[in-house]
């Protein structure tokens, strides 16, 4: 299944990637390879099977509703590159 | 001849759990702290950190399907909703897309006597993002702020079937809803606050076509009035649209309240892809009936109970019944003054008339009202006393309200004692009598007016005092 | 004295019997370091000085005991309270958290001393350390090749006598394929044996702490240490953890061992083949059973890995955004820009690969064709497994289909690359425990590794069996020759 351009540009879009037309060129190159690799999954036939989406046999792992400390303001904000009031500082939304 | 149109209106409310901490980490979900204060690794979304799902949230989420007469399936699952936004710190949102808490569910509403029943398609558990602050308005602020304090709080988002068809069933079903959480104990509901909010999908269409019309997805609907108002607002919109032979695109509009009016939030509508799958972070849950039961057994009463239980036991008229069925501490505040004053109808007079009308003028609620529920008896026996008229229990019960003043210090502090005295009123109606000879006149002349009158400058001359029963008999007595 | 050369397990015998303090260790090992890390490059950071105050300060206390005073390295996808956690990442190249992992919480509670931050490839994905945003670690045994990845660093590290032993992760490989390039032991434990909190995650359902040392009872000594339920893992199991060290006992009499020759197909070369069937005739001279299996699945275990791993990747990854932490472009001036451009210059070109692919593999119209049939196909992997631990405790493949390949060979060559992890991948699919001991070179001279796979949560079946073949092989006694030796 070879991965146009223009699906490449979509993708990286959803990713948030500023991708360069080079890198754009190489990775639909690339994917395409690996997505043809994948391909042979389709030699099973997996009607039947359920997915398997863990793979311990844990259900409800629960804790108490109680209330810890968490981090200081100062190391909460500590590695931002921006800080403003105790807040994190964005440029603007739209 | 124009076209006759329907409404079609479905809600998806975002209630916040009241828990003490976050619904996957420890932090507190205490309002109002500095920026940035309630906030650890996990919920600002630093690498490495892990969810772990609070006990109470899920029981909450039971609690919420039970009350909602909803399906709790035996087995349900997170999954996470991906997309890129500040206040969203880990790049997706920790949610239930296909295996919900609850499924269908519904409840009842009540509008003009008329019951109807409100489909609800879903409830589930989720995280609640940040707060983003802005410098004015989002589309001219050169910047934005973000605080993770709110961030990762439990949230249940309730979706309901688009059953509505007015904006009157649209907010009767949020009003409803929002008792029915409150008698639950799940949210404390504060629209203000943001712990209750809710979205509108609304369309219209020609009455009688069985396909929807383009929705509109409106946001921002933080009071009653403005989701009715905004209804209106949005449905006329689309009918003029369409009476002009316009085109309706599918969108996400919000309420502009100062405008009173709905604008689009996006010029170019991005098409979302959320991505949603699995999070392989928490392990699925499993619900055992035995669970469902045992909180089942230990639901409070809910609105509809109580209810019925005001009609049957106070023989209540259904529509004072559903008013002080509103809120839990509405009913309580209620159920507290009938045991120290068993006049039922009485009390619900004075609670939907003045008590009402003083806590919606100072935005007040129930539970910060500065007369208790037995300073209101204590007032209602002084009433039937004789102490006081019901006029004069007006202005005692404003005072009351102003200055948490109990009724008797009240009408000590002002002298508000009722005057039945008939020697004391004899001397005042003289005089009354006196200054008005062309009414008296008026009065020997049958005209009934002019007895009123005179009976309205005795009070006048009291202040409200007298008693006006008395006032009747020595009145006529001096004028016959 | 070189105690540089000297496992875990001498070395707690050399502190409790008073011939050494942890502070000649921490230098010894410095010094080494200082000799070797110019070849190696194992290291982004190093923790000199807060590491001899630690080795003073319990040699302050005169008491040793388990690790305490002997030092170790982590690799940096492992967050450190106050020192620098890179995951090898420009992005993250001056993050510094303010909270630690809960792995290497176990062991600096223990006493143990971390000396510093190893190499990998960038965000653990990669199989040579090339991947790495800042330089290729080397692979002691010829400098010309990689240690393998994702944990090289930690790897080559251990090899050339840099550290004792180090944590690390696996994902598909990351510790079992660096182990055998680089002739030592590496464990990944069953999925849910080691927390992951604190550990910056690739792909969620696949991620396990564990452990490179120079032999099985330092492996077995650590693994105690660091296992067990962490009420801030959610998938943490609540389940015993042995005392490990007691099935070191050399016996595999009657152990019944499998070898799955799908695993002796796809590629494997002729002396690695040759070197792990030779260690089945050992096992075989030693009582145990052995016998050939099929496990049918085993081919699509790897493009199966290769849709999950990048699907949970792309959303693991998608909290590097700019905001909080990390690499931001500055230039930006709205949201929407400032993300795409913080990633695009934050993330090497492997990360934003598999970014891309996971992204596709979940997106709308693609999610059952690709991501959903992965996981149908994950259980069936799962199952082949399952069958054969029926009847047998233990399995035993080569861990990689070659030894270890030269710098640059496979950079542009990304499903080549893939393929190193054919082996080892399987594993992490169905959530077992998997070692790789050495078990002879090649015509290279380069070490082979050995494979030992077994139940979920039965470690201690694998380190009996690695024990016993350590026990009656001399193949971790081998040095890099190039290395100047570790054990002389």
């Amino acid at each position: 299944m070879a991965l146009s351009l223009e699906e490449v540009n979509h993708v990286a879009t959803l990713a948030r990637l500023a991708l360069s037309e080079d890198e754009k060129t190489a990775l639909a190159e690339q994917l395409s390879l690996i997505l043809a690799y994948v391909e042979r999954l389709n030699e099973l036939d997996t009607g039947e099977i359920e997915p398997l989406i863990h793979i311990l046999p844990v259900f409800n792992v629960l804790r108490k509703d109680e209330t810890l400390p968490g981090s200081s303001q100062e190391e909460i904000l500590a590695n931002a590159p921006l800080v403003e009031e105790g807040q994190y500082k964005v440029p603007r939304i739209i | 001849m124009a076209k006759e149109f329907e409404t079609v209106i479905g809600l998806e409310v975002h209630a916040e759990l009241k828990t003490e901490s976050k619904i996957f980490c420890s932090c507190s979900t205490a309002f109002g702290s500095e920026p940035n204060t309630q906030v650890c690794p996990f919920c600002a979304g630093f690498p490495g950190a892990l969810p772990v799902l609070n006990e109470k949230v899920l029981e909450l989420a039971i609690r919420t399907g039970i009350a909602l007469n909803c399906e709790i399936p035996e087995y349900c699952k997170f999954d996470r909703k991906n997309y890129f936004y500040p206040d969203l710190p880990a790049a997706y949102q920790i949610s239930q897309f296909d295996q919900p808490i609850c499924k269908n569910g519904y409840l009842e509403i009540d509008v003009d006597g008329k019951e109807k029943r409100i489909r609800i398609n879903r409830a589930h558990m989720e995280e609640d993002a940040g707060k983003l602050v802005h410098q004015g308005d989002i589309t001219t602020t050169p910047f934005s702020l973000v605080d993770l304090n709110r961030c990762g709080i439990g949230l249940l988002e309730i979706v309901s079937e688009p059953d509505m068809r007015s904006a009157r069933e649209a907010r009767a079903y949020l009003e409803k809803l929002r008792s029915i959480l409150l008698f639950a104990g799940v949210s404390d509901c504060k629209m203000q606050e943001g712990s209750l909010r809710c979205d509108a999908n609304v369309s219209v269409r020609p009455t009688g076509q069985k396909e929807l019309g383009t929705r509109s997805e409106i946001k921002n609907l933080n009071s009653f009035r403005a989701l009715e108002r905004a209804i209106e607002y949005e449905a006329r919109r689309h009918i003029e649209a369409i009476e002009d032979g316009e085109e309706l695109v599918q969108e996400t509009r919000t309420w502009d309240e100062e405008k009173q009016l709905t604008r689009s939030m996006r010029s170019k509508e991005e098409a979302h892809d959320y991505r949603y799958f699995p999070d392989p972070d928490l392990p699925p849950l499993k619900i055992s009936r035995e669970w469902i039961e045992e909180i089942r057994s230990q639901m409070p009463e809910l609105p509809d109970a109580a209810r019925e239980r005001l009609v049957e036991t106070y023989g209540l008229p259904h529509y004072d019944a559903a008013i002080l069925t509103t809120t839990p501490d509405y009913l309580e505040y209620f159920d507290r003054v009938i045991r120290l004053y068993p006049d039922a109808k009485l009390v619900s007079n004075w609670m939907m008339g003045e008590l009402n009308k003083y806590l919606n003028q100072t935005n007040r609620e129930i539970s910060d009202c500065l007369i208790k529920a037995e300073n209101l008896a204590e007032m209602l026996q002084l009433i039937d006393a004789g102490t006081i008229s019901g006029k004069m229990a007006k202005s005692v019960f404003e005072e009351m309200f102003n200055s948490g003043k109990t009724a008797p210090e009240v009408v000590r502090e002002k002298g508000l004692v009722q005057i039945s005295d008939e020697k004391a009123l004899s001397d005042i109606i003289e005089s009354i009598i006196n200054d008005n000879p062309k009414v008296v006149e008026d009065y020997c002349n049958g005209k009934g007016k002019a007895f009123g009158f005179l009976v309205g400058q005795v009070m006048k001359a009291t202040r409200g005092q007298a008693n006006p029963a008395v006032v009747n008999k020595l009145l006529k007595e001096k004028l016959d | 004295m070189d105690l540089y050369k000297f496992t875990i397990h001498e070395l707690q015998d050399k502190l409790q019997a008073g011939e050494i303090s942890s502070e000649d260790i921490v230098k010894s090992l410095f010094s080494r370091i200082a000799d070797m890390e110019d070849k190696v490059q194992a290291f982004i950071t190093l923790c000199e000085a807060a590491a001899l105050k630690s080795a003073r300060g319990i040699d302050g206390e005169g008491q040793y005991g388990g690790i305490k005073g002997i030092p170790y390295g982590l690799k940096d996808l492992f967050c450190t309270r106050g020192i620098k956690t890179t995951c090898a990442s420009r992005m993250l190249e001056n993050f510094v958290p303010s909270y630690e992992s809960t792995a290497s919480c176990r062991l600096n509670e223990k006493g143990g001393i971390l000396l510093g931050k190893l190499n990998l490839d960038e965000f653990a994905m990669g199989s040579s350390t090339e991947q790495s945003a800042f330089f290729p670690s080397r692979n002691p045994w010829d400098w010309e090749r990689v240690p393998g990845g994702s944990s090289g660093g930690s790897a080559a590290a251990v090899a050339a006598g840099e550290i004792p032993y180090a944590l690390a992760s696996d994902t598909g490989g990351s510790i079992r394929q660096p182990a055998s390039y680089c002739g030592i032991v590496g464990l990944k434990p069953t999925y849910g044996r080691v927390s992951r909190w604190g550990v910056a995650a690739f792909a969620s359902s696949l991620d396990q702490v564990g452990i490179l040392s120079r032999d099985v009872r330092d492996c077995a000594l650590i693994l105690e240490i660091i296992a067990g339920k962490d009420p801030l893992d959610s998938t943490s199991a609540d389940i015993e953890v042995p005392n490990y060290s007691a099935f070191l006992d050399g016996e595999v009499k009657g152990m019944r061992i499998a070898y799955p020759r799908e695993y002796f197909r796809q590629g494997v070369a002729e002396s690695t083949r040759a070197a792990v069937m030779k260690a089945l005739h050992k096992f075989e001279e030693l009582g145990a059973i052995v016998e050939e299996v099929s496990l049918p699945h085993s081919e699509y275990a790897l493009p199966a890995y290769y849709i999950v791993a990048p699907a949970e990747a792309s959303t693991n990854l998608a909290r590097f955004d700019g905001v909080r932490y990390g690499l931001r472009d500055s230039e930006a001036d709205n949201v929407a820009d400032m993300f795409s451009s913080s990633r695009a210059q934050g993330f090497g070109p492997e990360v934003k690969r598999r970014i891309m692919l996971g992204t596709y593999a979940l997106s709308s119209g693609y999610y059952d064709a690709y991501y959903l049939k992965a996981l149908k196909v994950r259980r069936l992997i799962a199952q082949d497994f399952e069958k054969v631990f029926r009847d047998f405790d233990l399995i035993v493949s080569p861990t990689t289909p070659t030894t270890a390949f030269k710098l640059g060979e496979q950079i542009d060559d990304t499903l080549t690359l893939y393929l190193n992890d054919a082996l080892t991948v399987p594993v992490n699919m169905a959530g077992l425990p998997g070692i790789s001991i050495p078990c002879g070179l090649d015509n290279d001279a380069l070490p082979v590794g050995m494979q030992l796979i077994s139940w979920a949560f039965d470690e201690a079946t694998l380190f009996k069996a690695a024990y016993a073949f350590e026990q009656n092989t001399d193949y971790h006694r081998l040095t890099p020759v190039s290395g100047g030796g570790i054990n002389g």
